[in-house]
């Protein structure tokens, strides 16, 4: 599962995983897949905010109005 | 020179005052100029003069309307006074006898305020049910503002901190100045187009009320309006409240109050993942619990209602649970790994196979229905006999 998947909808699903897990109603399998469905998402996640790099970017609207974007310095470590 | 033509000073200056007080004009009427020898009087009074490139205009206030005056008074200060224009005969001038009196710029700015926030209000700019929720977990920031202030490097501070992982894109424009609202409103609509972000925040820093005006800019509350993305208003200080924060989904107090807002707080997120790991591992346990203890119960009634697909249900799922299993403890669980192999073990072990190996057999009628006692066959009756290896068709003799 290669899918890009973005941070909102993997902690979206990992609370439903969760709340179907409490449930009880799942099969022994089902519950098992479901744990390792939440195991990887919760190594995306965390993986998302160990890595995460702030990028910024200045917005112009080049000749033909498509948006050109150049990188933005804003020096805040200064 | 004859009698009949020389007046008194009296009379001349009752004559004026006569002729200033017919005039409709003159008798309620809105002055603005710049204060100038500004002086209070014990007795309560204010005396000033109101002047501009052209002229002066002497003024008092009398001390009950002086009471209610909502500013201070100062010396060059740019005003609006209110009142009416009459002669002083006994100083021989005529002068403005104020009845009330404000700031110029902010009063004109103010009126036009409450004039345009009805006007949106009317036409349901400020809904509270047309405000659309702010995403949690945004994958791009769009922030409108000027790329040279306070602001925007407050803002990205407070983003940097908290959740890095979204992406900013920034559209410069001018925050101030007659091009601004313009300028604002197009690149709220510039975003939209070109999708340049989850959220917009647009805004600036404090500064006085002419500085915030863009803010109050009916094309920018239109802008905001027909936004597609979320917008947070992140206006100037505090006590600042623009247009743009009424019609915003959003209004925050400062920008960097706007940027707290717009993003979680990565701290808080891995306690929070710490939580959920926490929670499916102990739902896992309960899982495996059960599982256990559903397989000692299948274990403890023994004859088996219809063992073939009893072992092969039991095959499967173990074949499923050790894969699913093993995988995921990989990453989480290499403790739990060995009781889930226990576990596997004695499912293995009270497989019904096992126990027809051990030389039980499994009697059936020909229908599928397990024979329990000799009552559930009669002589004559042909049943099944399942064995460790194959099966045999037996008739039935003799009922014991």
């Amino acid at each position: 599962m290669a899918e890009k998947i973005t941070f909102e909808a993997a902690m979206t699903r990992l609370d439903e995983i969760v709340k179907l897990l409490e449930k009880g109603e799942v099969s022994v399998e089902e519950s098992l897949k479901l744990f390792e469905e939440g195991a990887s998402l919760m190594k995306k996640c965390s993986g998302i905010l160990d890595k995460a790099e702030q990028k910024v970017k200045l917005i112009m609207k080049g000749h033909d109005g498509e948006p050109v974007a150049e990188p933005f310095d804003a020096d805040l470590d200064k | 020179m004859q009698n009949g033509n020389v007046f008194s000073v009296t009379d001349v200056n009752m004559r004026i005052k006569h002729i200033l007080d017919s005039d409709r004009v003159l008798f309620d009427i809105y002055v603005k100029g710049e204060l100038s020898n500004y002086k209070i009087y014990p007795s309560g009074h204010h005396y000033f003069t109101l002047k501009d490139e052209g002229g002066v205009l002497k003024a008092v206030m009398f001390r009950s309307e002086a009471q209610r005056l909502q500013f201070k008074p100062e010396n060059g200060m740019k005003v609006i006074v209110r009142g009416r224009i009459a002669v002083y005969t006994r100083d021989g001038v005529y002068q403005l006898y104020a009845s009330s009196m404000t700031e110029d710029g902010v009063g004109a700015l103010y009126i036009a305020f409450e004039k345009l926030k009805k006007k949106l209000e009317a036409e349901g700019l400020f809904d509270l049910g047309r405000k659309r929720p702010i995403p949690r977990y945004p994958e791009t920031i769009c922030i409108i503002t000027s790329p040279a202030g306070a602001a925007i490097r407050d803002m990205l501070r407070i983003l940097r901190k908290r959740f890095p992982h979204s992406a900013v894109n920034l559209i410069p424009v001018r925050v101030q100045g007659e091009e601004a609202p313009g300028e604002i409103s197009a690149a709220i609509d510039y975003a939209n187009e070109h999708n340049l972000g989850d959220v917009i925040i647009t805004g600036r820093g404090g500064g006085s009320i002419e500085d915030l005006w863009a803010f109050n800019d009916e094309r920018v509350a239109y802008a905001i309006f027909r936004s597609r993305i979320p917008v947070i208003s992140a206006v100037g200080h505090e006590p600042d409240f623009t247009i743009s924060d009424f019609v915003a989904d959003l209004r925050a107090a400062t920008p960097s109050n706007a940027a707290e807002l717009a993003v979680p707080d990565s701290d808080e997120l891995y306690m929070r993942l710490k939580n959920v790991e926490a929670r499916l591992c102990s739902l896992v346990d309960r899982t495996l619990r059960f599982a256990r203890q559903r397989l000692s119960a299948a274990a403890e009634r023994r004859v088996l209602q219809s063992p073939m697909n009893y072992v092969q249900d039991r095959r499967m799922q173990l074949d499923v649970l050790t894969g699913a299993f093993s995988a995921a403890a990989l990453h989480y669980l290499s403790a739990r790994k060995d009781r889930f192999g226990r576990l596997a073990a004695s499912l293995d072990a009270m497989s019904p196979l096992k126990v027809l190996g051990r030389g039980y057999a499994i009697a059936s009628l020909k229908d599928g229905k397990v024979l329990r006692s000799s009552d559930d066959a009669s002589v004559g009756d042909e049943i099944d006999l399942r064995l460790g290896k194959g099966a045999l068709t037996c008739r039935v003799t003799e009922v014991l």
